[in-house]
């Protein structure tokens, strides 16, 4: 328990000795950070047994009592979200090392990769909502400076309108924390709920979360704010999109909204309408708009728009079996799309190029990209016994089960769309024979990017048997708990914390 | 009252200017007028009638003290706002560069 | 004749006042980031006070000149050493736990020496500073690229 604050020392730590030595000694840095991943991805497993046994671990920085002190709080949902991030990093630096082998300065990518990877894992520990603040815009930076990472043209604009973006919803979140602190008189998130408990909404708590709702639905791709999504990912570097989809989107948009608005707002129908209404033009929108792409990134980029939908709608539903299905559904997303981007970033990596109308045939010539492909296309579109299949599943029943079937109609249609699109577009990609678009496979997969791409491949297909009964389970059903259960969150800290 | 209502009025200049401004150059300034909207906010709600500056003196009478916690948070904040407004000035010296111009309406090239 | 006036700085008005005044604003940015525990201040403000005497030096002397007195490697150094140390006063908690540690703290008591008031806003103002004066020297050496590139053409 005493650990917890290593979550965060050893990113920035390695992040800070790979700027030291990365540019003396330049084949130090990727096993550097690799290091540190493989030490973050042990620490977050480690933690699993004692956040179960205990159900809420605190860690006060500086012995500060609360609600003076800034404490570190790991619940089953942190928990979840921290194993979660430490996979999808530790595989995603695994396969940089042999991605980056064409960009120059490598140890500035890795550096910035480090300090992504502390800020996400700060907004997960943090207790006191302006050190979540601080580390949301740590991770927002390092991931605008990662998108702009090759300098050419598309990536700068990507990059540019990403910034431009996100940092407007940055300043509306501090606004909004402004706000809240006006009325309440306290930044501890516990302290937080117990006074608004006291005191009663009024008419303040309405207006923040309209303004936490337009910041975290910014940095999470929610459909009126998405507009960014599609041009960083098609402009970046292949890592970097399976970085901000699988990790970012959920930690610093859905994690955030929903430990603010569960937490500490206490949920009530209108914001879960708003939540469900956001989350159905998302995933409608997102599938319509997937339809007309012709580069892979770019799709991926809109596909992840459209599940995020689904994420959103389970978390507005509310109930208990919806909270399950989001969760899973969040957990299986993060790390199928991460999936795709990496085998996406292989193919371009050996053909050179990003158009679905050039590459064919990449079963037979790349098989693993090709295979990896495959299987992460099918978790997401839904297709059984992949965990997509079972999360969609879990969510369309407890929409039903809440009295709401025109959301469950939804659902359905958006996952017909979501399969229609993948097929279009993989169809040809994997199995399609050679045509004279078509650009050949030269360069073969370095042994990094091969490794990285099986593994998450293996993780994939094994995500759907979390449902059996088990430690999984158990920290899902946890991690609901903590959802559902609302302003207990305040009571059972504090009650921690003495 | 009017100093937050003022402070309200300066946040919704700036998300206008950063929202309707084509230059690039006027959308980080629109980007900053907002923060320093929301930093003024913060600040003014740290006031307290008739405090005086959050210092202890052993030899004054102090009546009431303005809250030092906002004035903490806002320094800190100025440093991200800052390092933010540095990301999109360098971001916006290379796209003149690579484009040729500051017009975000012709730095068009990833459309669909 | 204006790339003759920016290459050598201002006027000298400007650089006899800077020469004096140079000294007095790096004190007072060290002043701020050390009372920042009984005033407003801290390491943060008193790091952007540092970096504001160093871009002073360069723009009232213009870029050669202050370039080579202030190196881009002692500025990597300093931003890195400082976040470092931030590092290792974390690590200090858990060095009672292992022999070496414990032998470390009871011969050279580095603990006394990182007081909390003393060490920490230094640290935040080494970071702070160098990154701003980082910054603003590459953005610098942007323009100056840029010159030298419509000059080409």
């Amino acid at each position: 328990m005493a650990f917890i604050p290593f979550f965060i020392a050893i990113p920035l730590g390695a992040a800070f000795l790979i700027s030291l030595a990365g540019k003396r000694f330049r084949a130090s840095s990727g096993p550097i950070a690799c290091a540190a991943s493989l030490f973050l991805l042990a620490a977050s497993l480690a933690i699993v047994k004692p956040v179960l046994a205990h159900k809420t671990l605190v860690y006060r920085v500086g012995n500060w009592l609360p609600p003076f002190g800034i404490p570190m709080i790991v619940d089953s949902l942190t928990a979840l979200m921290l194993v979660l991030a430490g996979i999808v990093v530790f595989f995603v630096t695994i396969y940089s090392i042999g991605y980056m082998k064409p960009y120059t300065d490598k140890w500035k990518y890795y550096t910035l990769l480090m300090l992504l990877v502390g800020g996400s894992n700060g907004v997960l520990l943090a207790g006191d909502i302006f050190n979540m603040f601080v580390f949301l815009e740590i991770a927002s930076i390092s991931v605008y400076a990662l998108v702009a990472y090759g300098t050419e043209k598309h990536s700068l604009e990507g990059a540019f309108k990403y910034a431009v973006m996100s940092s407007i919803g940055s300043v509306f979140i501090f606004l909004g924390i402004a706000i809240l602190y006006s009325y309440t008189s306290t930044l501890n998130m516990a302290d937080m709920a117990a006074v608004l408990m006291q005191k009663g909404p009024g008419m303040i708590v309405p207006f923040v979360t309209t303004l936490f709702l337009v910041g975290f639905g910014l940095k999470a791709g929610l459909m009126p704010f998405h507009a960014w999504l599609p041009d960083a990912y098609s402009a970046a570097p292949a890592t970097v999109p399976a970085l901000s989809s699988g990790v970012l989107i959920k930690v610093l948009g859905l994690y955030a909204i929903s430990r603010i608005v569960f937490n500490v707002f206490g949920i009530n129908a209108e914001v879960s309408n708003i939540l469900v209404i956001l989350g159905s033009l998302s995933m409608v929108g997102g599938s319509i708009l997937a339809f007309g792409q012709t580069k892979m990134k770019r799709l991926l980029g809109y596909s992840s728009i459209s599940q995020v939908g689904y994420i959103a709608i389970g978390l507005g539903v509310g109930t208990p079996l919806a909270l399950f299905g989001s969760i899973f559904y969040l957990l299986n997303h993060s790390l199928s799309k991460a999936l795709l981007f990496l085998s996406a970033g292989a193919i371009e990596h050996s053909t050179g190029t990003d158009e679905l109308g050039s590459i064919r045939g990449t079963c037979r010539r790349s098989p693993l990209a090709g295979w990896a492909s495959l299987v992460g296309a099918l978790s997401i579109s839904g297709i059984p016994p992949l965990g997509g299949f079972w999360a969609k599943l879990i969510i369309i029943f407890a929409c039903i089960q809440a009295g709401r079937p025109m959301l469950a109609f939804l659902m359905v249609l958006a996952s017909i769309f979501t399969l229609i699109y993948y097929f279009k577009a993989f169809t040809g990609v994997l199995f399609g024979s050679e045509s004279e678009k078509s650009r050949p496979f030269e360069k073969a997969l370095s042994p990094h990017m091969a490794l990285a791409l099986f593994c998450l491949t293996a993780l994939v297909v094994a995500a759907g048997l979390v449902l059996l009964p088990g430690k999984w389970q158990a920290l899902i059903n946890g991690a609901v708990g903590v959802l559902s259960g609302g302003r207990d969150y305040a009571i059972i800290l504090f009650g921690a914390m003495r | 009252m009017t100093a937050y209502i003022l402070c309200l009025v300066l946040f919704s200049i700036g998300l206008y200017c950063a929202l309707r401004k084509r230059n690039v150059v006027k959308i980080i300034i629109g980007i900053g007028i907002m923060e320093y909207a929301a930093n003024f906010l913060f600040v003014l709600i740290g006031y307290r009638s008739g405090g005086r500056s959050p210092i202890y003196a052993n030899d004054q009478v102090i009546k009431s003290m303005v809250d030092p916690l906002p004035q903490a948070v806002v320094a800190v904040a100025i440093v991200l706002n800052l390092s933010v407004t540095l990301l999109l000035v360098a971001i916006a010296i290379k796209l003149y560069e690579k484009y040729g111009t500051f017009d975000i309406t012709k730095i068009n090239d990833l459309k669909g | 004749m204006a790339d003759i006036a920016r290459e050598h700085g201002m006027t000298v008005i400007v650089k006899t006042v800077t020469r004096l005044t140079l000294a007095f604003i790096l004190l007072y940015g060290i002043y701020i980031a050390l009372n920042g525990h009984i005033s407003p201040g801290g390491g943060f403000v008193g790091g952007v006070i540092v970096a504001l005497s160093f871009v002073h030096v360069m723009l009232a002397f213009g870029k050669e000149a202050a370039l080579k007195r202030l190196h881009s490697k002692g500025l990597r150094l300093a931003v890195n050493i400082g976040a470092l140390m931030f590092l290792y006063i974390v690590m200090m908690r858990f060095a009672w736990k292992f022999p070496a540690g414990r032998f470390i703290i009871e011969k050279m008591r580095p603990h006394e020496i990182f007081a909390n008031e003393i060490i920490l806003p230094l640290c935040e103002l080494a970071i702070v500073g160098a990154g701003l004066f980082t910054v603003f020297i590459a953005l610098v050496l942007l323009c100056k690229y840029e010159e030298k590139i419509e000059k080409e053409k």
